[in-house]
């Protein structure tokens, strides 16, 4: 660039409130795109974070949720001593019959909505390492109690610990609430699995988890389960089936695309007809540089550069209004279970670069035919006024 | 007396605007030597810019040549053109066109910028440059911080920074106060005698033509007199 950057840098700072104005609506425009970004990627990563792939769950054949999967509890006992299954120092296999069953709860904001409860036991936490409690302790089977995400804590009534809550006409206590690295199990309640089976009186299991020796001795699981005529289900790596349970976030990138562009489109207007103020008033200035020997095209590259300062300026404001997004937790419903799924707004360094290189796309298409006039003014006819 | 610095044959120019066309100049034939500080006077609209501009290779001839510096004006392109002014030509204005974003001293290098000088090196040409219009203790001084005369002179140190062949200036002392003026005038006419730049100046001013070598009176696109003064060989 030959004509220096401080005149383009200068020349923004001194047309304060146009420059202001110009770059604050591109930052709500970058704003915008960066929260939804965050949500759409908030809600992909809850299911896409959940699952390791040496963790195998079964259900029922035909299944592909916990929420609609039974078995019997012989069922169970062929599965975990299955070849493969890994042991713990007590030479017990790694595995967990868990019971899913769903409830119908007040949300804070007045509305009902169902969520998800998981009667398990010791091994469902030692299967799943990204459970961490936050406060108070775990449940003891048989007393009744229960411990809640904090997500769900935050977003439904009388789930803080200590509180009581009846379901199902039983009291269960709240006597502690987790965290499970914004995953899947955030938009659950845990409680112990002989409490849950026999107060919904279900002296089944949902689903199984297991820890296979080995990625390959997973594979050969999966396949043992399938062959075996004895039993009627089916396994699936416990990433697999998290991946499957994903809610569609299709419908939601559409929409975020939409707005995308159209408010982008907007933008590019904003930018275009503060540029062309820009050019028209500085006619002058253009043309003493030409008659300098500044060439056409150094003027147009510098009034180029030029709006995408201004148009980067607002995406750095965009970021930072979007970034007060992050953390944000928000529900939705999952349609194959049927109850709310709880996902936290992220926003990543990659949504910042996008929500950077958005704002600079517009600030380049908004600047080209501004900058083009710029390099075409007529020198005689503006030197002479 | 040796080759002319600028030859000019047979030169016209005629404008089209609209259907109409306006002829700015006709036939002029005019050599301008080094060293020369020549004045261009006549009334408004007779065409004294127009021919100061297509020697600036600003605007071009419709008929006829203009050879500067050996080189046929009408054989650069745009940038050619613009490349040659910045090699050959310094620029004053008659409203100064300072950028007022920039320092005294930024205007003054910007031209610099288009050379291969090291930053050091321009800032010491900045600095002779307004040295000679003894401006050195504006430098840091934005346009609006200094008076009419000030910037004229500052528009003077950009226009000779790059030590060019010739300085081209239309009505100079327009927007100025007679003692402005005639600071500018003064500086000009160092410029002349003691570093032998050629001065080209348009101007209204009978006082201004009085520190120019040679006055040639323009006429609705003619050449219709010149005038030696005594003062100057
Ligand atoms: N870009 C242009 N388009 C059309 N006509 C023009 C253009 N520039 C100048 N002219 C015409 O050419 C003629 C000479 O104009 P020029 O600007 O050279 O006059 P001038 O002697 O400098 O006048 P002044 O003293 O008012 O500056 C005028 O009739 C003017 O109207
Ligand atoms: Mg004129």
């Amino acid at each position: 660039m030959k004509i220096p950057i401080k005149y383009n840098i200068r020349s923004i700072l001194i047309r304060r409130v146009g420059s202001a104005m110009t770059a604050v609506g591109i930052g709500l425009t970058v704003a915008v795109v960066v929260v939804m970004m965050a949500m759409v990627n908030g809600l992909d990563r809850t299911f896409t974070e959940t699952g390791d792939d040496q963790n195998l769950v079964v259900l029922r054949e035909g299944s592909l949720n916990e929420v609609n999967s039974y078995f019997t509890r012989d069922a169970f006992e062929t599965v975990r001593f299955l070849p493969g299954v890994m042991r713990d120092e007590e030479n017990e296999p790694l595995a967990v019959g868990e019971l899913i069953v769903v409830i119908t709860h007040p949300r804070k904001d007045g509305k009902e909505s169902n969520v998800m409860v998981r009667g398990t036991s010791e091994t469902g936490f030692r299967l799943r390492p990204e459970m961490k409690m936050v406060e108070g302790r775990k449940f003891r089977d048989g007393l009744r109690e229960m411990i809640v995400s904090q997500a769900l804590a935050k977003r439904f009534e009388n789930f803080n610990v200590g509180d009581t809550i009846k379901i199902n006409r039983v009291d269960w206590k709240i006597v502690g609430s987790f965290e499970s690295d914004g995953g899947a199990y955030e938009s659950e309640l845990w409680g112990g699995y002989q409490d849950v089976a026999q107060v919904w009186q279900r002296p089944i299991f949902s689903s199984i988890l297991v820890r296979a020796e080995s990625l390959e001795d997973a594979q050969a699981f999966i396949k043992r389960i399938e062959d075996d005529d004895r039993i009627q289900l089916n396994a699936v790596s416990q990433r697999d089936y998290y991946a499957e349970q994903t809610v569609s976030s299709i419908g939601l990138k559409a929409l975020a695309v939409f707005i995308a562009v159209l408010m982008g489109i907007g933008s590019c207007f904003a930018i275009m007809n503060m540029m062309y103020g820009m050019v028209m008033g500085r006619q002058p200035e253009i043309a003493t540089m030409r008659a300098l020997g500044f060439r056409r095209r150094s003027t147009r590259a510098s009034f180029l550069f030029e709006s995408a300062v201004l148009a980067l300026s607002g995406g750095v404001i965009g970021c930072a209004l979007g970034s007060l997004f992050n953390g944000y937790s928000a529900g939705t419903s999952n349609f194959s279970s049927f109850s709310e799924v709880l996902f936290n707004f992220q926003v990543t360094p990659l949504i910042i670069a996008l929500g950077l290189s958005f704002a600079l796309v517009m600030g380049i298409l908004g600047g080209i035919l501004p900058a083009r006039r710029a390099a075409w003014i007529r020198l005689i006819d503006v030197l002479k006024e | 007396m040796n080759k002319p610095l600028i030859e000019i044959n047979e030169l016209g120019k005629v404008f089209h605007r609209d259907t109409v066309e306006i002829r700015a100049l006709d036939g002029i034939d005019l050599s301008i030597h080094a060293g020369e500080f020549v004045c261009l006077m006549g009334p408004s609209g007779s065409g004294k810019s127009t021919l100061l501009n297509i020697i600036a290779g600003i605007d071009y001839a419709t008929e006829g040549e203009a050879v500067v510096l050996d080189t046929d004006l009408s054989s650069l392109n745009e940038d050619g053109q613009a490349t040659w002014r910045n090699q050959h030509v310094g620029f004053v204005f008659q409203h100064f066109n300072l950028i007022p974003v920039l320092t005294a001293f930024e205007n003054v290098e910007l031209p610099l910028l288009l050379t291969s000088l090291s930053r050091k090196e321009r800032r010491e040409h900045v600095e002779t440059a307004l040295r000679v219009v003894r401006l050195t203790d504006r430098m840091e001084h934005y346009p609006r911080q200094l008076s009419g005369g000030q910037e004229q002179r500052v528009a003077i140190a950009r226009a000779i920074v790059t030590d060019p062949t010739f300085i081209l200036a239309d009505e100079p002392t327009g927007d100025l106060d007679a003692e402005s003026a005639r600071e500018v005038l003064e500086v000009l006419s160092t410029l002349n005698s003691e570093f032998g730049k050629t001065i080209i100046m348009v101007t209204h001013d009978p006082r201004a033509a009085e520190f120019a070598s040679v006055t040639y009176h323009l006429d609705k696109g003619l050449l219709t007199k010149t005038v030696l003064n005594g003062s100057h060989s």
